[in-house]
């Protein structure tokens, strides 16, 4: 058993190794019934704006820029998860597909099962759907496009949703509406995040360890490229200002704590 | 009728083997796969990762024209793609959805889907598995959402049935539902034509086809490439521009005005049944359509080079062109019963 399980480990490796982009999970090997390891580790992901908690609705929060604003609907897409053990081996989670939700609370807490055993230094994602997955025609599961997450005129998942108000919005509803997509070219949505981990996630069958993120979405207006709501207030096509918001939101996720 | 019938099969029949033996006007459901005609390129999309099955087949046809999927049960894909049109809309500019309203482009024909790198006039739309949602929840074709169509197909005992057959139980996911359908849209061949005939050494083109051929192969077929009769690229062949519609073309898609009033070159299959013509269906004939290209190309920074002051044809080049056209009319798949509603 514990042969085999090192087979398959150097084998991951190698195949991880020969990619510097995230291997499309369809390409990888069927997980073999020996990987099988019963050991999980769950994520959490808390949302906060300036550290404070989210919440939906009239709640109004300020960007950096001094806009203020509430908000209707948080959704994106948490895909495509490694894990890296305390020797550098990476292990990618196939098949990790996730709709985040602020609005559905059980979709803020991923469980990851068959963790093969090991203390973990890091975790790394993609905020978006791989390209793969946006060309390989109907999806299923988190990606159903009857999630509301996908253009059907122009194909491709909308990586990110935010939907709100603000009074400072330039659109005569005062609404906001942020839908970023784009899965190829200079105006990709698509954002791979790596995050080291404070204390290693202990996998073992005495510890499901969990990780606890939080995701400022004030990071979404500010961080790299400030937003003023006056100018840009709807985003649903693929440009530079939906590149920004995408720049901006790759920063928006920290390590709050691992508990073992 | 049954005569004609008699001295036709035994053209088809011999004809047909010289491509796939397989295939006849009748075929049974089980001889539905994938061809790939002699001397045709590689489809863009093939079956491997949505094996065709009959029963997924025969499910997707029985979606294709199922009313469910619009929010008053009025609308199929099948409403405004007719068979007898080469699965275009037949005499209709615009095709009506619920409550009658009107899009704004012509509905194109369905035929040989597989070969297509993209859908729809500005190219949109990536994979043929992932072409269903746009007219379901477009406001002005079905306007229903993916979640009650999944609903409605769901409470149905005859779709539980089908799921049934084809999937091994009777859940209803999109997914399931797109992939049946492309099995349906993506094996409607048409490759029976006279013109596909002459080029399997089974008939002969007539001498005014003939110089209708060539004068195409000479000025049309950059564009409208054999076998196919469509690079699948986009173009701006000229069209002025119609201020009701501001349909700004590729453009609506990639965000670069170098893409301005640009749209896919259609295949010129079928193209005898398959009018309106154009984008935007404004023009009725073949003639009107070539009279364009000969006289009213309109300048702009997007016309497509090859058509910079128009084609030069006279009228015995537009008749010969109009003539060979027509030997692309292909009457096996027009009434083929496999792509029909009344299975």
């Amino acid at each position: 058993m514990r042969v085999s399980c090192l087979f398959i480990m150097v084998g991951v490796l190698f195949f991880s190794c020969k990619k510097t982009t995230v291997t499309p999970p369809e390409a990888l090997p069927p997980i073999p019934a020996s990987s099988t390891t019963g050991l999980s580790l769950s994520i959490k992901i808390n949302h906060v704006v300036n550290g404070t908690p989210l919440v939906l609705g009239a709640t109004s929060y300020t960007t950096a820029s001094s806009d203020t604003f509430s908000v209707n609907a948080l959704k994106y897409y948490f895909t495509n998860i490694t894990l890296t053990n305390q020797a550098g081996e990476v292990i990618t989670l196939p098949e990790s597909y996730y709709l985040i939700d602020q609005g559905d609370s059980t979709s803020k807490i991923i469980t990851l099962q068959n963790i093969p055993e090991g203390d973990y230094a890091s975790i790394s994602f993609m905020i978006g759907v791989d390209s793969h997955r946006n060309t390989s025609g109907a999806q299923t599961g988190a990606l159903d496009p009857l999630k509301g997450m996908f253009w059907d005129w122009n194909t491709g998942y909308i990586m990110a949703k935010m939907e709100g108000s603000s009074p400072q919005s330039g659109s005569t509803t005062k609404t906001l509406a942020f839908h970023i997509g784009g899965y190829s070219g200079v105006n990709s949505g698509v954002r791979t995040v790596s995050l080291p981990l404070p204390t290693s996630a202990h996998v073992h069958p005495a510890h499901q360890p969990k990780i606890i993120l939080s995701a400022d979405l004030a990071k979404w207006f500010s961080s790299v490229t400030p937003i003023s709501f006056a100018t840009t207030y709807y985003v649903a096509t693929i440009n530079t200002k939906s590149k920004s918001i995408a720049d901006n939101y790759a920063t928006m996720f920290a390590v709050t704590s691992v508990i073992n | 009728m049954k005569k004609i019938f008699y001295i036709f099969f035994p053209l088809l029949v011999i004809t047909a083997c010289s491509v796939d033996p397989e295939i006849k006007p009748d075929l049974p459901f089980d001889g539905v796969k994938e061809i790939i005609p002699d001397g045709w390129p590689t489809p863009y999309y093939n079956f491997s990762n949505n094996p065709i099955t009959p029963d997924k087949f025969i499910l997707g046809r029985s979606l294709f024209y199922e009313p469910l999927f619009s929010l008053d049960n009025t609308i199929s894909c099948g409403s405004c793609h007719q068979q007898f049109a080469a699965f275009a809309h037949s005499g209709h500019q615009f095709s009506h959805g619920v409550n009658g309203l009107l899009g704004k482009r012509n509905a194109p024909t369905l035929q040989n889907l597989t070969w297509n790198t993209s859908f729809f006039h500005d190219g949109g739309v990536n994979n043929i598995e992932v072409f269903p949602p746009a007219p379901i929840t477009n406001p002005v074709e079905m306007d229903e959402t993916l979640a009650n169509v999944v609903q409605k197909i769901s409470a149905s005992t005859k779709y539980r049935d089908l799921f049934r057959k084809a999937y091994g139980d009777d859940t209803v996911t999109t997914q399931r539902m797109f992939k049946a359908i492309a099995q349906f849209m993506g094996t409607m061949y048409s490759y029976n034509s006279k013109y596909d005939k002459v080029k399997r050494g089974a008939e002969m083109f007539t001498a005014q086809e003939q110089s209708g051929y060539a004068v195409f192969s000479q000025k049309c077929a950059s564009c409208h490439q054999e076998p196919l009769f469509s690079d699948y690229k986009f173009r701006n062949n000229g069209l002025s521009i119609n201020p009701a519609l501001k349909d700004s073309g590729r453009t609506h898609i990639t965000g670069n005005i170098a893409d301005l009033y640009k749209f896919k070159t259609p295949s010129l299959r079928n193209v005898e049944v398959s009018g309106p013509y154009m984008h935007d269906g404004r023009y009725q004939s073949l003639n009107d359509c070539l009279d364009h290209y000969t006289g009213s190309v309109v300048s702009s920074p997007t016309l497509d080079p090859s058509l910079n002051g128009g084609i030069s044809l006279n009228t015995q080049e537009k008749s010969d062109i109009i003539v060979f056209l027509k030997t692309l009319t292909d009457h096996q798949f027009l009434t083929d019963k496999r792509y029909s509603e009344s299975n």
